[in-house]
This record gives C-alpha cells, structure tokens and sequence, in this order.
C-alpha cells in the first residue's frame, strides 16, 4: 500500500510518515509539505520517506501519479504560519480543499485519514462536561483554528458522501505531549511562571505523541470508519498541571490574556490563540470510550502523558525554573512538622512522641 | 484512597464522648433498635411517626451515630492506618473510641489517649503537600475528592450541625448501592439548601456518599464560583452530565425548580413552584435509577425575601435582586443568614427501571414530574407541622 502523507515538514505528519515507512503493509511513503522539514525532521525523514516540498496545488498530482492508496491529511496547522492568519486559513481551508479534490479524482484511492482537533467542540461554560462524539458544538468557537477544524471537517464529510468507498477516519485530537514534541503547549509549562486565568482552573486532557502515532498509524493501515476522539482518558486541571511540572501559576484575568498572547507571539516562544485562551477558561474533556472499543487499543492517561512530558523535558530538575519540585516540597513538610513537635515539647515538657505514642 | 484519612478523622470527631447524646444513644436501646428494624424493612419510621417530633428524630440520629462508630471501628480504621503510614512513613495513632476496648494495656488515662494534635497537624501538613505538588485526582467533571473531604465538608458540617441544626429523616430510602436521583425542593435566596443536602447525604450514609449537584449556568459563568462547584462535585444542568453521572452509579442532586423556587417571595413560602421541562424525569427513566424525592424546610427562612429590584436584576443579568429585612439595609451584615431550625425528609424511592422505554414519552415524564412534586409537597406540609416556631 502506497501513502501520501501531508504536513511532513511539522512533527506529526513526520514521525507518522516515518512510522508509516517503516510498517510491513505499506509499500512507498510521499510526505508532502508547503514548508520543509527542520534539520531535526529532515534528518529523521531523510532515506525512508520522499519528501516533496511545493505549494500544495502542484503536489496533489502526486496522489495519481504515485499510485496512492492511502491519505494521512496531517497538513492542517493550529497556529497561524508564516503571513499571519490569513494565511493560516489558506493552507488549512483551501490546502484540504484541494487534497479532497485530488481524492475524489483517484480511483485507486481506498483510504483518508484526517487529523482533526478535539477544538472541534469548541469552549463554553454551556457545554456538557464531557464531548461524546455526537456532541454539537453549543455556540461557535471564536478561535481561528477551531473555526478552520470545523470546516474542515464539513468538507471531508462531504467527500464521505461522495466517495462512500473510500475509508474516512477523521481522528478528534486532544493537544499532544511527550518528550520529544515541541509545542506551544509544552513550551508553555517550561515557562518559570505560568499564567493562568483569574478564577478560573480548566479541565484539561492530553493525548501522549506516541499514543496519538500509533493510533494514527492504526487508522491508515487498518480500516476504521467514522469520527473518534483522540485523548488519554482522565483529567487534569491546568492548576494541577503547573503544579505537578513545579512550576507557579500566575492568575491574569481574562482581559489580561489577551496582553499575554501578545506577549507570546513577541518573544517568539509561540502563538497564543483565543481557541487557547478559551480552553484555559473553559477546559474541553471527551469521551474517548468509542476509540478504545474501536482500536482495541487503550492510550496513556492524561496524567501519565503529562507525567512523561514532565519527566522527559526535565521539568523538575534542578535549575529547570521550578520553584515547587516535589522533593523540596517533602523536605519542608518534614520540617516543618519536626519543628512543631519540637516547639510542641519545649512548650508542654513532655517528651516529644509524634504520632508513635504506643 | 484519598479519602480514607480524613474519613477516619470525621469518624473521631463523630465518637467524641458527648455525655447526653451518647447517653442516649448507648442506655435507649429500644430506641436504636427500632431506628434499626426502621432501615432493615427500607420502611419509613418518620412518616408513620408524627406523633412526637422528637421521638422521631432520635432512632435516626442515634442510628446514624452507630453506623459511623461501626464504620470507624470497622474498615475506616484500618484503611485510614495503612494509608496513614504509606504516606507519612510513620504509623497511624487510632482515633479515641468511648467504648472500653478489650486488648487496651491498664495505662493512665492521659497517656492513653493519642495524640489528636499532632495527627492533625500530620494530616493538615500532608494535605498541603498534595496540593502543592498537585498530587490529586480529579474526575472528569473536575470534582476533587481531596479539597471536598478536607475542606469542604468539615465547614459544611459545623454549620449543618451548630447553625441549621438540620435534622434528617428518611435516609435510609436512599439506595445504598447503585444511583439515585434526588429531587428537592429550592428556597432560600442563595442555595444554601443545596450545600446542607450535600452534607445530609455525606454525613448520614453510611457509607459516605457525595451528592453530584446539578447547576444553574449562571453558577458556571462566574469565575471563582464556577471552580469551587466543579471541585466539589457540581456540574451543569443539561440531560447528558445528569445521564453520565447516574450511568456512573452517583446520587445526582437537582432542584427542578431553579431560579423560580429560590428566587421566590417569602409570602409564597414552601409553595413549591412548577417543575421545568421534566428533563430530570427523563434523565432517571433513560438510566434506570430511582427518584428520590426530598423535602427540605428551613432554608425559607434564612434570607425572607419581601421584594425583588427587577430593573437592578435586569442591569445586572442576575435573575433577582432580592431585598430581605436585613439585605441591603445592614450592609454585608444582612450577609448572614437567618438561623432557622431545618428538617430535611428523604422520601420513598420511585422505581424507574421500567419505564427505561417511555423515556421520551412526554405523558409519562410530565406525569412522573408531577408525582415526585406532589409528594415533595405533601412532606413540606407534614415536615411543617412538626416545626411549629421555625427559629427553634
């Protein structure tokens, strides 16, 4: 089976690329992309993957030309590119549009796979705790890449319609993390202090990277139709989170973030989007009971992602900005409760017994 | 497993030789037994009782009493001492039991008694470190078992048991396995009654239970607010969280009534207002679980309400503005509630599980709405004339 892979030049479509290459069922694996793959991807990509670097209208010959049997849709991106939002629309919107287009051209094609968000749902304090698939989003998301998501997704439904022969598996991804993917979520909790919202302690899920590949590479390779979210179950709220990479929540009210995302895109550690700003207010939870009975796979929590992205980026060494490491913590309640029992002795003249009277 | 220490130290405050009620509960046997046989028959002592208030409120305190000391006796103490030493490193001291103990060594009484003091200082210092490094669990709808049990409910209880003095009847018509809808009335101004329900049911199952409250949105649009009812085991109103949670196996507490029970006049006292849209009914018969209807009185009395600013209320997007005899007149002190005498009467269960198909069958939810609202009703009524003064 041969693969196209969009969005090679970013970390998922890479690594799936690279997975994909090396799977015993797939035969040739085109990666394409508008922009080329960093030094680190490249190098990883480089042998095992033909990596095509064009704008996206010239590259779709290669569905037919290459004999594709199967396409990964992973070029959609969540923060805006190079030439702003505008931009970042373009390549979302108009790229799949014309991916699509291509697909309903080739015959031979038996598969599409997009890589949706679970920003689909959009955030709202009238949402349902938790999304099942089915769950309509109650008011229309204000962020740029949720309203892309969303119509992204319109039109891939569109295509199913059209092409009942095809296996179309749009995958509902909750923000990954690990210890080797490099986001504006994971740059986020490396930051000494990490601004939250004012009265407000979001519910969060995470999918770990590995988990989000696998279960990528499981829907190319395998034959799953239809909508699932894409997360590891459980929650963790934001406040949780910072404390758990040792790090000290700043509340900024609301008004405040916006300031903040400015100052986000300015010192160049990454966007800052209102789809997050309304996550960090809100929070998203899903169902992912369909992707477990369906996969027969059952991914890592969202603790035990974040507890890897903690661990694997060293979050909680010394000299890494965190303040609360879970060592110091330990070792100040201990003190602390030596020298009340202390002070406790001094002040009653009785021996000091702890808790070990008996 | 969270939970498990600060249970065995609820359990200790509980089992704190209080001469006059322990005196009652350890010499009135007959009363205990009766409140005993009262829950082996699921049946309802204080519905056939109404002749004596009182006597009625003893069997079901005093069993609620002996439960705990079975609880603590029984598993909370063990489980509380192995968790105690895991994570403290340090064994666990049991809590003082009034009842002699058969293995106790003949040591001086002062020595005897364990260290409450430092246990509690322990277990407050071992609290803060969780929540410092976040080492907590939190379920999906962002309740927090930890912060619930440990700081929650202890504040609840002071004010359930010393300035409501609420007394529970009917508890035992609560399943003690599986789910259960709870529907009660609402009343109050600010829904203080739903905070002493979630102590009701906590503090008198025996086994603990959390009530999952069901929200109004407001509650989830205001920041800080919207945080501390998701912590403590809210959620918002809407078919698919009440579903999730009764499939869950939870007591979901709702108040059908909303803004038109609590916002209410005092002259339209313990009236109870109409019940929504049924979606509460609809949530039981797709789950299965049974509705609990509740009566709570007292919670009319806390902030009377004798008029309401609407063009304020409308300024504001607040559903009322409420003006009570102390509100706004004595400033944040007409903040404080009235301190009313509370009953709160759990009623019989309504069985659901066969009408699990009729779910959308708007006769039968709007007829089974009306049910559960008459009976809530007819107990306000009966729980009324057993509180004559309502600030005694």
């Amino acid at each position: 089976m041969n693969v196209l892979v969009t969005g090679v030049g970013r970390y998922l479509g890479a690594h799936l690329a690279v997975r994909l290459a090396a799977h015993p069922r797939v035969g040739r694996v085109v990666g394409v992309d508008t922009v080329a793959p960093t030094p680190e991807l490249a190098e990883l990509l480089d042998g095992r993957v033909e990596v095509r670097i064009a704008e996206l209208r010239t590259l779709i010959g290669a569905i037919a030309e290459a004999d594709i049997e199967a396409v990964a849709h992973m070029g959609i991106v969540s923060t805006p590119i190079r030439g702003g939002r505008p931009a970042m629309k373009e390549h979302n919107i108009i790229g799949t549009m014309q991916l699509l287009a291509a697909c309903q051209a080739a015959p031979g094609l038996r598969k599409f796979v997009v890589r949706s968000s679970t920003a689909a749902y959009g955030a709202s304090f009238r949402d349902p705790a938790v999304f099942t698939e089915s769950t309509p989003p109650t008011l229309m998301p204000r962020g740029g890449f949720a309203k892309d998501i969303i119509e992204i997704e319109g039109y891939v439904r569109g295509f199913t319609r059209r092409r009942p022969d095809v296996t179309t598996t749009v995958l509902r991804l909750a923000p990954f993390v690990g210890p080797d993917a490099d986001t504006t979520l994971t740059r986020f909790f490396a930051l000494p202090l990490v601004p939250t919202v004012f009265g407000r302690d979001p519910r969060l899920q995470f999918i770990h990277s590995e988990d989000a590949l696998e279960i990528l590479v499981r829907s190319v390779v395998e034959s799953h139709r239809g909508t699932y979210n894409v997360a590891g179950p459980g929650v963790i709220t934001l406040s949780q989170a910072v404390r758990r990479a040792g790090r000290v929540g700043v509340p900024v009210v609301e008004p405040g973030m916006s300031a903040f995302a400015a100052f986000v895109k300015a010192s160049g550690i990454g966007e800052f989007s209102l789809d997050q700003l309304d996550l960090f207010v809100h929070g998203r939870v899903v169902d992912t009971n369909r992707l477990v009975e369906e996969f027969g796979y059952r991914p890592r929590s969202t603790e035990e992602a974040f507890a890897d992205l903690v661990q694997g980026r060293g979050l909680t060494r010394p000299g890494a900005f965190a303040v609360l490491r879970p060592e110091t913590v330990a070792a100040v309640e201990t003190l602390v409760l030596d020298g009340i029992r202390a002070a406790r002795t001094a002040v009653t003249g009785r021996p000091g017994r702890g808790p070990t009277n008996d | 497993m969270t939970d498990s220490p600060s249970r065995a130290r609820t359990g200790a405050r509980r089992t704190k030789p209080r001469p006059p009620s322990a005196r009652r509960s350890a010499a009135s046997a007959g009363a205990a037994s009766t409140g005993a046989a009262a829950d082996a028959k699921g049946g309802a002592a204080p519905s056939t009782g109404t002749a004596g208030t009182t006597d009625a409120a003893t069997p079901a305190r005093a069993n609620g009493r002996r439960q705990s000391r079975a609880a603590l006796n029984g598993h909370a103490g063990t489980e509380g001492r192995s968790n105690g030493r895991r994570a403290n490193g340090v064994p666990w001291t049991p809590p003082v039991t009034p009842e002699p103990e058969t293995a106790s060594p003949p040591v001086p009484v002062d020595d005897h008694e364990p260290d409450i003091w430092d246990e509690r200082v322990a277990g407050a210092l071992r609290f803060l470190r969780r929540r410092i490094t976040g080492q907590y669990d939190v379920d999906e709808f962002g309740f927090d078992p930890d912060l619930t049990e440990t700081v929650v409910h202890p504040v609840l209880r002071l004010i359930y048991r010393h300035y409501f003095r609420v007394e529970a009847f009917g508890v035992e018509n609560l399943p003690t396995d599986g789910s259960a809808l709870i529907v009660a009335n609402h009343s109050g101004t600010v829904p203080i009654d739903a905070l002493m329900l979630t102590a009701a049911v906590h503090d008198e199952t025996p086994d603990r239970r959390h009530l999952r409250l069901l929200g109004a949105d407001l509650v989830f649009r205001l920041p800080f607010l919207s945080e501390v009812a998701r912590k403590a085991g809210s959620t918002l109103a809407c078919n698919p969280d009440a579903e999730r949670l009764l499939r869950n196996g939870e007591y979901v507490g709702v108040f059908p009534e909303g803004f038109k029970g609590i916002g209410k006049p005092y002259r339209e006292r313990y009236k109870l207002q109409r019940f929504g849209r049924g979606g509460f009914v609809s949530a039981a018969l797709r789950t299965g679980a049974p509705i609990v209807p509740v009566a709570i009185v007292g919670a009319e009395e806390i902030y009377p309400i004798i008029a309401n600013v609407r063009p304020l209320a409308k300024v504001t997007g607040l559903p009322y503005v409420p003006v009570t005899p102390l509100f706004p007149w004595l400033g944040p002190l007409g903040l404080l509630p009235l301190p009313s005498k509370w009953l709160i009467q759990f009623g019989k269960p309504i069985d659901t599980s066969t009408l699990t198909e009729d779910a959308d069958d708007p006769i039968v939810v709007f007829n089974l709405a009306d049910q559960v609202r008459e009976t809530i009703q007819e107990s306000l009524h009966e729980l009324l004339e057993r509180r004559p003064d309502p600030f005694t």
